[in-house]
């Protein structure tokens, strides 16, 4: 909603002036038309109170109603009628009021009266009209500013959720620990953590690969884990032949995998595995994921976590279904099935 | 010998402490653990001078292992944490060092630690609050417990009421009651802003418990708990309840 000109007190102020004014000239008009003084003020008086409580009207209805910007002809027409209006209706209520001879000088005088009537609608709407569509411009921009705001805010949300600090700063230590007694082995880690990075910062939200890649891509993921975690971590995956080929959305399946390892390896003591197995059904690429859990520490989330209420969100944006994205617990046993419709 | 514990879920995280040890004389690592169970135990049997623990461990983090034991030794904390999180903890341990850290800040911690030992005798007393404020951060909806060396994790959903008693407070749970070494304020920043509320200067109530409210005296009421157990609720405690069941 606008603001309408009057909420300014300095706007209410010109108005009552410009009318005041105006009264002033209108009454030195009438002495000259020879109308007494008295005449003069009652005619000026019911005259430009009338219009200036139609100016008024015309101001707030154009707060709740803007016609488009080249609509001039409903403009004019507007008030040409409202001038005729305020015109007949001044007439008839001067007539109760004023003499036979002062009344047939106001019907002498109406081409004129009709005229100014006319013109100073006219400016009024101008003014406002252009008064609500400047607003108008300053909400747009101001909506335009907070978009791009919230849009710049997401991306670098993203973008650290995707670097996970936790993961590059003890990856990072892993590496320091390496040097010293393994060099070979922190070199490795080096060039594994630095392709992932680079992954991570060019992958593009909307692109499409194969299975095959996005595989490849968990694969080194899980290899810097095994660094960390190679006591106690294994991973299988596994793939028909042909699902390798099918496409997905790129990194749909990183969240999942994240959430995997931080339940079934951040967060539990013994020896564990990570399983991560494709196939195809019926037009319908599968992936099912399965990771152990602690059952005393963390009780199985109930539909989607967290980290999976991302990935279930991303699918319905893309596929407009909500139940591609499931998950199980058996026992100890978590499983997340994701499934992707193939064209 | 100044013995020393390394508490860390990752082995070459152990590792690197290990390394940068070495130099240092006189120091003798007694054990390596790979989570807080295990470093309770340890410490317990040990009674190190040092230890070096980590914060994001399986089963319990490190800082609810600092609260089962009875004699905290000196506390080094290793951790991948920014440095806005470690503010929050900032207070209460010898020194910190983020993942991963060099030989020089690592020899700067030790020295902190010589220094403090000969100046203060006192070095590991803990601020309470500044723990709850960082379980808090950590996200742990969860109390850990230790019963006749068992420890015992309870979901915080689980927890009808707490009820001072004297130097502890009494946990009430669907299972039975646990006592726990620390201060109600601590237990009211820690729960406070969720369904807890301090309804009694010796309660804080689970709000999803309660089934009814009766007036008892002049301002004051009893609350009545699904579990039939009542807990008194003083006028301020009252105040509070009402905003939070909004009434």
């Amino acid at each position: 909603m606008f603001l309408s000109v009057f909420t300014k007190n300095k706007f209410r102020l010109y108005f009552v002036l410009f009318w005041l004014a105006w009264s002033s000239v209108h009454v030195c008009i009438l002495l000259e038309w020879n109308y007494t003084l008295e005449e003069a003020w009652i005619d000026s008086s019911v005259s430009n109170i009338f219009l200036a409580a139609i100016s008024g009207a015309v101001i707030i209805s154009l707060k709740y109603y803007l016609p488009r910007k080249d609509q001039l002809l409903y403009y004019t027409l507007t008030c040409i009628i409202l001038a005729g209006v305020w015109i007949s209706v001044t007439r008839w209520i001067l007539s109760y009021i004023i003499q036979e001879h002062s009344l047939n000088l106001f019907t002498q005088s109406i081409p004129v009266r009709f005229a100014f009537g006319a013109l100073i609608l006219g400016c009024i709407t101008l003014v406002n009209v252009l008064f609500y569509t400047l607003q108008e411009q300053q909400e747009q921009e101001r909506r335009k500013n907070e978009a791009d705001r919230i849009a710049k805010d997401a991306e670098l949300y993203k973008l650290r959720q995707q670097l996970q600090p936790h993961f590059l700063f003890n990856s990072l230590n892993s590496i320091n620990a390496l040097v010293v007694s393994q060099p070979a082995e922190a070199r490795k880690m080096i060039q594994q953590l630095s392709e992932y990075l680079r992954n991570t910062l060019k992958k593009e939200e909307h692109k499409w690969v194969t299975l095959e890649e996005e595989l490849e891509y968990l694969q080194l993921y899980l290899d810097i884990e095994k660094v960390r975690f190679g006591h106690r971590l294994s991973t299988q995956i596994q793939s028909e032949e042909k699902a390798l080929q099918m496409k997905l959305p790129v990194l749909l399946l990183q969240p999942v995998v994240e959430n995997a390892i931080k339940f079934g390896l951040y967060d539990t003591t013994g020896e564990i595995t990570i399983s991560i197995d494709a196939k195809i059904s019926d037009k319908m690429l599968i992936i099912q994921i399965e990771n152990p859990f602690d059952a005393e520490i963390s009780k199985p989330v109930k539909g989607t976590g967290f980290g999976l209420s991302s990935v279930h969100k991303r699918l319905f944006l893309l596929f407009s279904r909500n139940d591609l994205l499931t998950t199980s617990a058996k026992q100890n046993i978590f499983v997340t099935r994701v499934k992707i419709p193939q064209q | 010998m100044i013995k020393v514990i390394i508490i860390d879920d990752e082995p070459l995280a152990r590792n690197i402490v290990k390394e940068y040890l070495a130099d240092h004389a006189q120091i003798s690592i007694v054990q390596e653990c790979n989570d807080g169970f295990e470093g309770v135990k340890a410490i317990n049997q040990h009674q190190p001078d040092l230890i070096f623990l980590d914060i994001q461990m399986p089963k319990i983090n490190g800082f609810e292992m600092l609260e089962l034991l009875e004699n905290p030794p000196a506390v080094i904390f290793t951790t991948a944490f920014d440095e806005y999180a470690i503010r929050a903890f900032e207070t209460h341990a010898i020194d910190y060092l983020l993942k991963p850290f060099s030989k020089e800040r690592f020899d700067k911690s030790m020295q902190k630690w010589i220094t403090q030992q000969n100046t203060d005798k006192n070095i590991s007393t803990y601020s309470a609050l500044a723990d709850a404020t960082f379980q808090q951060q950590l996200n742990q909806n969860r109390i850990v417990v230790k019963i006749n060396n068992k420890i015992k994790i309870i979901p915080l959903q689980d927890i009808y009421f707490i009820e001072a008693a004297d130097d502890y407070v009494k946990i009430h749970t669907s299972e039975g009651e646990y006592l726990k070494n620390k201060t109600m304020q601590y237990f009211e920043t820690l729960l406070g802003g969720g369904q807890f509320v301090r309804t009694h200067r010796s309660y804080i109530v689970n709000v999803q418990y309660i089934t009814k409210l009766d007036p008892y005296e002049k301002d004051t009421y009893t609350a009545i708990l699904s579990s039939g157990e009542k807990v008194s609720v003083s006028k301020t405690g009252y105040t509070k309840l009402k905003q939070v069941l909004g009434l």
